[in-house]
This record gives structure tokens, sequence and C-alpha cells, in this order.
């Protein structure tokens, strides 16, 4: 009986007369064990120590006693709280339309560039943007909540439910995905129609490229989101870890014109290697393996250590 | 619904240490101890034995054993760092002991959390929710949580806050933040009740509001263990109380047990409407000492003093005027067990 095989302690302050009585004491035999909600707990399987084994896991994220509904109840109150406080949409869904306005009204942009690899500055920029867009949501709007949840114990009061503070997580996670894919369909489809641009020649892999992209940058927020201890240092951390990464990617200086220096290093950062994959896509090239493997690298590596840092308070 | 405490008699004699298994808890109680017409459930909604939490050197709960029984409003009375919510955290499930064992209905809070969390509602010490979401869209996705929940409409007329489904979250006061906590605890209708300082922030009228919502609520049969460090607040609503500092019980016994084992024993003072001889009273067995202080005469003793005292003269024909009773708190109780006031710091955690 699990309840009672605890060790007990060598009670250095009990007397030796509580000690006889506890030796006494016939615990397995009490009235406590017939109680109608104890449902075989012999035949439960300990809690396994390893981080990711399946029982752990379903424990943690889909526990038997959580009504499914739940979820669909969070997702509602999740995306009120999206639209209520809509920083996130305005710089995520937003910043990137209007700079793709500007872009579009600069006429050297529309002109094609033996530099740029016969490209226009308008065919460079909007993978930037896409990558961009896809930064703002991870590192901004993704960690916000999480951070915050944590800090005013909201992740612990769930912990006191019986749905568990993961879902809240999940939640996150799909709500931001919506976003991203929302903004980014806006982003794709005005360039298109309005401005002209290209339609990408290879669909299927800019799906991939662009989730790849999607999936690296959620899990380097996920680990924002584990090592901030507040909201404050949430944004801060992912502010720092914005602008270096949007430098790769070539907003302020395309990649082709980059020294081979900075190019190399460009490759390997998430959003270097994710512009490196969008552009090809959108030239109807396969990209090559070097950037979706970045991107990959990058999604376990952050997805694990957001998984083992995370904390729930 | 058979109440298990209440009358401060049936333990105030009895050690600690009786109450710290409930084996000896059960066969103190059964042995006969308890004053007729009282029934005693032997059942226990919450048993914690020996359980031990240290946070790196620091122990925050020591060697502590208690039981509470079913339908009881259980107190758990302490200083601040006194490994209060420590204790709970572990009966939540939230903390993991070091030694010891607790059982929950005869649930293992770790190994089985997510049925324990079906049963058991919390309301823990500095838990905000979001701050743009209305009071009804918090209440309808914490109810959501629960296969069989509370009716809603019901729990906040008792909590008073039926006007303010509509208004958001950081609109509310502090007492209506609070409340609403306390509605999110019982909104799964819960066996178990976990509520930790449920009152700080409350005004006046709000805690005593607050105070009649949890008595009803134990009515229907709920189990409430109520971590507070506010004495006024646990002689009004526990049956019994655990005295908590520094990480150990110091004490378990009704309120006013607890209060008694401070004077060990009573004391009264009245102004006599004629003369009488003191033996009339030194007579008594209740009765320790009378001494006069002016006009005033001052009785000390144990048991019923003060209907003997009265009784007596009355038969002798004289009238006790402004008769005043020296009751002892749970305040006096805690500081001739501890040594030091409710609201020193404890040990820092």
């Amino acid at each position: 009986m699990n309840t009672h095989t605890l060790p007990r302690p060598k009670a250095p302050h009990s007397t030796t007369l509580q000690k006889a009585q506890l030796e006494k004491t016939p615990l397995e035999k009490t009235p406590l064990e017939k109680t109608p909600l104890e449902k075989t707990p012999l035949e439960k399987t300990p809690l396994e120590k390893t981080l990711f084994s399946k029982a752990r896991l379903t424990r943690a994220l889909l526990p038997e006693t959580a009504p499914r509904a739940a979820f669909g109840q969070i997702v509602r109150n999740e995306a009120r709280l999206a639209w209520r406080l809509p920083a996130g949409l305005i710089f995520g869904v937003g910043l990137p339309v209007l700079l793709l306005i500007i872009f579009n009204e600069i006429p050297s942009f529309h002109q094609v560039q033996a530099s740029l690899g016969g490209l226009t500055a308008f065919d460079v920029y909007v993978p930037i943007l896409i990558a961009m867009v896809i930064a703002i949501i991870a590192l901004i709007s993704l960690p916000g909540p999480l951070v915050t949840y944590r800090d005013q114990g909201i992740l612990r009061r769930l912990s006191t439910t019986p749905v568990p503070p993961s879902w809240v997580l999940a939640v996150q996670l799909v709500i931001q995905f919506c976003i991203t894919i929302t903004s980014l369909l806006i982003l794709i489809v005005v360039s298109i129609t309005a401005f002209g641009l290209d339609v990408p020649k290879n669909p299927g892999a800019l799906v991939l490229a662009i989730v790849l992209s999607i999936a690296a940058m959620f899990a380097i927020g996920l680990c924002i989101a584990a090592i901030a201890r507040s909201g404050i240092a949430a944004r801060a951390i992912g502010a720092a870890a914005f602008y270096p990464m949007l430098f790769f990617s070539g907003m302020w200086f395309p990649r082709e014109l980059m020294p081979a220096l900075l190019q190399n290093i460009s490759n390997v950062t998430p959003l270097g290697a994710a512009v490196e994959a969008i552009q090809d896509s959108m030239q109807g090239q396969f990209p090559p393996a070097e950037p979706l493997l970045v991107l990959a690298g990058y999604a376990l590596v952050f997805a694990l250590i957001a998984g083992r840092f995370f904390r729930w308070e | 619904m058979a109440r298990a405490v209440g009358n401060p008699k049936v333990r105030k004699q009895a050690p600690v240490a009786v109450l710290k298994n409930r084996y000896h808890y059960d066969k103190n109680v059964l042995s006969g101890s308890v004053t007729e017409g009282e029934t005693v459930k032997t059942q226990a909604a919450v048993q914690i034995s020996h359980l031990s939490k240290a946070y790196g050197n620091v122990a925050a709960v020591d060697d502590v054993s208690l039981s509470v029984a079913e339908g009881e409003i259980f107190g758990i009375l302490g200083p601040n760092g006194a490994g209060k919510t420590t204790t709970v955290e572990c009966v939540l499930g939230l903390r993991t002991p070091d030694t010891g064992s607790i059982s929950v209905l005869g649930l293992d809070p770790v190994r089985d959390a997510g049925e324990l969390h079906t049963i058991v509602g919390a309301q823990l010490q500095e838990s905000a929710l979001p701050a743009k979401l209305r009071v009804g869209e918090i209440l309808a996705e914490y109810r959501s949580f629960y296969t069989e929940p509370a009716d809603v409409g019901e729990l906040i007329d008792g909590l008073g806050l039926a006007g303010k489904v509509k208004d958001y979250y950081r609109s509310l006061s502090g007492g209506q933040r609070q409340r609403l906590s306390i509605a999110l605890a019982l909104i799964g209708r819960p066996k178990v009740a976990v509520l930790d300082e449920m009152t700080s922030g409350l005004d006046p009228q709000a805690r005593r509001d607050t105070w009649d919502l949890i008595e009803s609520v134990r009515d229907r049969g709920v189990t409430i263990l109520l971590v507070t460090h506010f004495m006024d607040e646990a002689e009004r609503l526990c049956d019994r109380v655990a005295l908590i500092d520094a990480g150990r019980v110091v004490a378990i016994d009704s309120p006013v047990g607890l209060a008694a084992r401070a004077s060990g024993g009573k004391s009264m003072r009245f102004v006599p409407s004629a003369p009488f001889d003191d033996r009339l009273l030194t007579e008594l067995a209740d009765v320790g000492t009378v001494t006069r202080n002016g006009s005033h005469v001052v009785v000390s003793g144990t048991g019923e003093l003060v209907n003997a005292v009265i009784l007596t003269l009355a038969t002798a024909g004289v009238t006790a005027r402004d008769v005043q009773l020296d009751t002892s708190s749970l305040e006096d109780a805690f500081v001739k067990l501890t040594g030091r006031h409710l609201h020193e710091e404890g040990i820092p955690a």
C-alpha cells in the first residue's frame, strides 16, 4: 500500500512511546483503505523517472480525468485574450503588411538587379518579411502569456484542477500558429495580387520551409518562456534575440550582399536558414538540405531545452 | 451531517501525541472520551503522517501528522513561514514530500493526482487570473474542467459576485478577486476544499459573508482545510485547529480547547449585590481561589465555573452584577505554546 510504504522518518523528535505506538498501529487495516474512490491503486504503474516516458507524458498531457471539452473552453478564452490584447496582432500582422506597402512604393525595389541574383529587391524582401512575422509571433507573442500565467500563479491554479497546465501551453501554440498562418496568407496574397509578386513556383516546398521555420522559432519562443522569470524578462530576452536574428535574415542588408563571413553565419541562424529555404521555394527550386536541417535542428534542440527547463510555477 | 468535533471537552486533556495517528485518534474517540449524544465519524478525509519537506537545508515542514475528519472545518494556524502552505501544497500534490505519507480520501496526492484534482478544490495564495477576461468567462472555463460542476448562479450569489459576471477581472476589487478565487475552488463541487488565507484582503463584511458561505459549504458535507493566520477566523469557523510553528505541529485541539490550555483555567469577576462569605464559593469543586478587589470579586477555577458561582450566589440571595469573563484566546494559546506571537515572523523559509 503505497500510502503507507513511504519510508518513515527516523523522527528524531518523536518519543520512544510514539514510535512504539506507531509499530502497533494496524495501518493496513484502517477504513481508509476501503474508500470507494480508491480503484485498485496497486495495479498502477509507478511514475517513471525518465523524462519522456509514455506514462509520464500521458499523465502530463492527457490525463483521463480532464474533460476534453475543457480544451475548447480554454481556446475560446485564450482567443478572446489575443483579441483583447492585440499588441501581438498589430506587430505580427499589421507591421509586415505596412512594410510591404512601403517597399512597394520604392521604385527601385521593382528593378531586377544582378547583385541580387537577377531578382528584384521586392522579391528578396517578401521572404524576409515572412521570416519576420514568424519571429515576432514566436519570440514576443508566444512567451509573453505563458510567462505571465506562471508569474501570476494561473498555471499553479490549473495544477490543482483536473486539467493539466500543459493544455494552456498547447492552446497558446495552436492560437499563435493560427495567427502566424493568417498573417502569412495575408502577406503572400497581398504581394501577389496587389504588388505583382510571382506566384510561388514550388508551393509544396514553400509550405515545408514555412512549417519548419515556425517549428524552429516557436521552439526558441518556448525556451524563452521556460527560462524567463517574469513577463518583462521574457520581453527583454525576446527582443534581444529578435534583432540579431532579424539582421542575419537580411532585413537591413540582404543576404546576397553580405560578405562571405556574415553569409556563413547567416546560414546557421534560424532566420537566415528560413529566408534561404523560403526564397528558394518561391523561385521554384526545392531548397537544399542545409537550411532545412538547420531549422529542424533548432526545432529539436530548443524544444528539448524548453521541455527540460519549463516550470509550471 | 455528524460532527466529529466541536465540543472542547472532548479532547481538552488529550495529549497531542494521541492525535498524531488515526489509530489512537479513533481509540481515543471510541474509548468513551466523547460526551454523550455526539457521533464521531472515523473516516479521515485528509490523513497526514510524519510529513517532512525541506527546501535546501531549511526544513519547511518537519514531521507533521494530522488527521482531518470528513465534514470537518480543520484550521492550520501559524505565523508566516511556519510551513502551512507547504503542507497544503503537499496535500494537493503540488509538491512531493521528502518523507511521510498523505492520504486524501484514500488517494495519494502525487500518485493519484488526476483523480485527486477531481474531488479536491483549492484556492491558493497569490494566484491571479487573466486581467482581460470577464468573470463569467473565467467561471465558464473552470466549470468545464469538471464532469459534475456546481451551479454557477448559486455559487456567485453566495459569494456576492452575481452583479459582476460581465466585469473584467482587472476591474474587480481585491476582495472580489479573492471571492472569485474561492468560487473557482468550489466550482467542481469538491469533497475536500483547501483554502489558503481565503479572507486576506477582504473587508470585515466580506469576511463574515465568506465565513457564512464556508459554513454552508461544510453543511453540505464538504471537508474544509483552512490555512490561516487570523485567530478570529479560526475561532469562528474551525472545529479543530492545528497550531503550526517552524514546520512542526505544536498542538491540535478545538479552538476553545486550545484557549483553555493557555489559561490553565477560567476566571470571572463580578460585583455582588450583597455581602457574602467567601467560603460559600471556595467550597465549590470548580472554584480555585476567591479574591476581592475593591467592590469586585474575582473567582478563578475550572469547569462550569460561571454556572456554579451564579447558582450558588442566587440560592444565597446574592446577585452577581457586571459579570465579566476572562477568556483566553487562541492568541494566548499560541504565545503560551510557542513563546511568541502569531504575527511575528516564523523561521525564514
